[in-house]
């Protein structure tokens, strides 16, 4: 018999489970990993030196471009840096806004992760039932921003504009008959709020369905258990972030221990896992969806009590009232000026961290004093996780390292940004 | 925060350390930065490094209508700045420290020669390093030395310069196309002109 020697397999950029556009070098002693060499940068697009160039509300857009599948989430770290180094106050309601829409993006996000997770590992249908809850999620970005994606509803000083008073509805078309209309609408027909409180009634019941169709079975748990085991030593060491660390049983969350926006009035808990492999970061993750849920039911009752602004009046960062300008010199000429070269920021610099799904997005500004940011560095969870895919992989299976980058939840946007 | 303030300036001297926006910043040594992260690991419980990375301070401060202002008012944008300030330390390197144990943050900012780049490797201290110094080196061309793996990360195979320089243009400075004759894709200077909208100004 001849002598079995190492080989090298080249795993992506155009691969299903490499989750956009990865590339991994593998060095396989038969089926056992013994080296993994992830190739990035095959998405980057220089978001940091694009936004160097531009005045601070112009990148906005960017930061939802960067993790692609929690867009909210990014801006919020974006415009809070930008806030804070203004020092400008935002309105209460538009700070229970953003918690709430951060909420319904992380359960975005995650109905996102666990069904490609799924997908991955093979089970096929829990992707389906994901996809059909994260439609009307979507739908209530497209209500409140107009677009399905990249929102850019954040802005320094608040959020665009307030919540619709009215949920859109699907209209009348060939394929659909009367009766069937009327049941896509039924809960379509008060306000955006009574359409995310319907959700939220609802949604535990669909955790429940994947969680039915995933946590007791056979197949998904000889696929995660016991699969790229991190000790909270190592995992601090590596930098994880979000559901990576808490999933090794460290207790941290930005949320709880250095509560920004509303996140200190609001009650909720931070789930951690105990023994670190795929199967426990998967359980972080669905119990963190439970809890999104509740955190959106308190936003809901408190919005729907409060009224109010929900952009500051500060003009020299927000757009004047269009009413306002017809009379007002003033807002005429905040309006000029805002539009034609923005605002400066102070000298300095800031680092500002939310939790965003996938683990501590932060962003770091560096003002010189101009219209434009000096220096925006991206600190992106992935980036860091995606770095420990060699030694979560050595030693395992080929078949696993599907598992580990699915149950890493890296996005390329922001690991290339 | 205070107690922590007050220790980091007796273990690293007063005039190092500076809060503002309730920040730490620890502005240390280029030489110093093993001894200093080795120490702020171990005494100060700093587990994690959140993050690392590197700045080119070249043209800081400046603005587009001071410099070279033309009369044609948007030609001004258009041309190349040549930054007229001759910085002796024009690159920076900022590691962004988190405490898990004590809730704490802190900035290390070490600023780096233009003559010589390189920077002691703090992969050893914090094994995540590894990445975000690949990136600074790929980004801004700063050596980390005693690093395993000092490889580009973000560019492609085969790119040349360091694109978050500031003088780096914005365009960047090839383009690629694939060449019908030859069978393959070629790489050509940039065809297209650089275009600013909204002039850098600086309001105090």
């Amino acid at each position: 018999m001849s002598e079995m020697k190492n080989y090298t397999l080249n795993f992506g950029p155009q691969h299903p489970a490499a989750h956009g556009v990865l590339r991994l070098i593998l060095e396989l002693d038969g089926e056992v990993v013994e080296r993994a060499d992830p190739h990035i940068g095959l998405l980057h697009r220089g978001t940091e030196k694009l936004a160097e160039s531009k005045p601070y509300n112009q990148s906005i857009g960017y930061m939802d471009r960067l993790d692609y599948v929690s867009m909210m989430c990014n801006e919020h770290a974006y415009v809070m840096g930008i806030e804070k180094m203004l020092g400008i106050k935002v309105p209460e309601r538009a700070e229970y806004i953003r918690v709430m829409f951060d909420e319904i993006t992380r359960i975005m996000n995650h109905l996102m992760w666990v069904g490609t997770h799924g997908l991955d590992v093979g089970a096929m249908s829990v992707f389906l039932y994901a996809f059909r809850e994260r439609e009307s999620l979507i739908d209530c970005y497209e209500a409140v921003s107009g677009s399905r994606m990249h929102a850019t509803y954040y802005r320094p000083g608040g959020v665009y504009r307030d919540l619709p008073d009215k949920m859109p509805q699907y209209l009348e078309s060939k394929l659909r008959s009367k009766e069937k209309l009327e049941e896509i609408n039924a809960n379509r027909q008060g306000s955006l709020l009574d359409f995310i409180e319907d959700f939220a009634k609802n949604f535990p019941k669909s955790i429940q369905q994947y969680s039915d169709l995933l946590t007791d079975n056979r197949i998904w748990k000889q696929r995660l258990v016991n699969i790229a085991v991190v000790s909270p030593e190592r995992a601090m060491q590596l930098g994880f972030t979000g559901a990576m660390l808490r999933g090794s049983g460290v207790e941290w969350d930005i949320r709880k221990n250095e509560p920004y926006s509303v996140y200190d009035k609001l009650d909720f808990e931070v789930p951690v896992g105990v023994t670190g492999d795929c199967y426990d970061r998967y359980l972080v993750r669905m119990e963190e969806m439970r809890q999104s849920t509740h955190i959106i039911n308190q936003c809901v009752a408190w919005l729907k009590a409060n009224p109010g602004p929900v952009m500051s009046d500060d003009h020299k960062v927000t757009p004047p009232n269009r009413e306002d300008m017809k009379d007002d010199m003033e807002s005429l000429i905040h309006h000029f000026k805002l539009f034609t070269e923005g605002y400066c920021l102070p000298e300095g610099e800031s680092y500002t961290a939310v939790e965003a799904p996938k683990g501590e997005f932060g962003v770091y500004l560096v003002s010189d004093g101009a219209n434009k940011p000096y220096r925006v560095k991206i600190r992106a969870p992935g980036f860091a996780h995606l770095a420990a895919m060699d030694e979560m992989s050595k030693g395992h299976m080929l078949s696993d390292v599907v598992t580990i980058i699915g149950s890493q939840d890296v996005v390329f946007g922001e690991v290339d940004r | 925060m205070k107690q922590l303030k007050q220790k980091l300036s007796k273990a690293f001297g007063k005039k190092n350390v500076s809060e503002s926006l309730n920040e730490l910043t620890l502005n240390i040594k280029s030489e110093d930065v093993l001894e200093v992260c080795q120490k702020l690991k171990d005494e100060f419980q700093f587990e994690i490094l959140m993050d690392l990375c590197g700045i080119d301070y070249l043209t800081y401060g400046d603005s587009d209508w001071n410099g070279n202002a033309s009369s044609s008012g948007f030609g001004r944008a258009r041309q190349a700045q040549k930054s007229t300030n001759q910085k002796e330390q024009r690159f920076g390197v900022v590691y962004h420290l988190l405490s898990v144990s004590t809730n704490q943050r802190l900035r290390v900012k070490a600023l780096l020669s233009s003559e010589n780049l390189m920077i002691q490797s703090v992969t050893k201290i914090w094994n995540c390093a590894d990445w975000f110094e690949r990136e600074a080196f790929d980004l801004f061309g700063i050596l980390f030395e005693n690093h395993n793996d000092l490889r580009r990360i973000l560019t492609d195979y085969g790119f040349v310069g360091h694109p978050l320089r500031k003088d780096f243009p914005m365009i960047g400075e090839v383009e690629m196309r694939y060449d019908e004759e030859l069978g393959r894709v070629v790489y050509e200077p940039v065809s297209i002109e650089p275009n600013v909208n909204v002039p850098r100004v600086i309001r105090k």
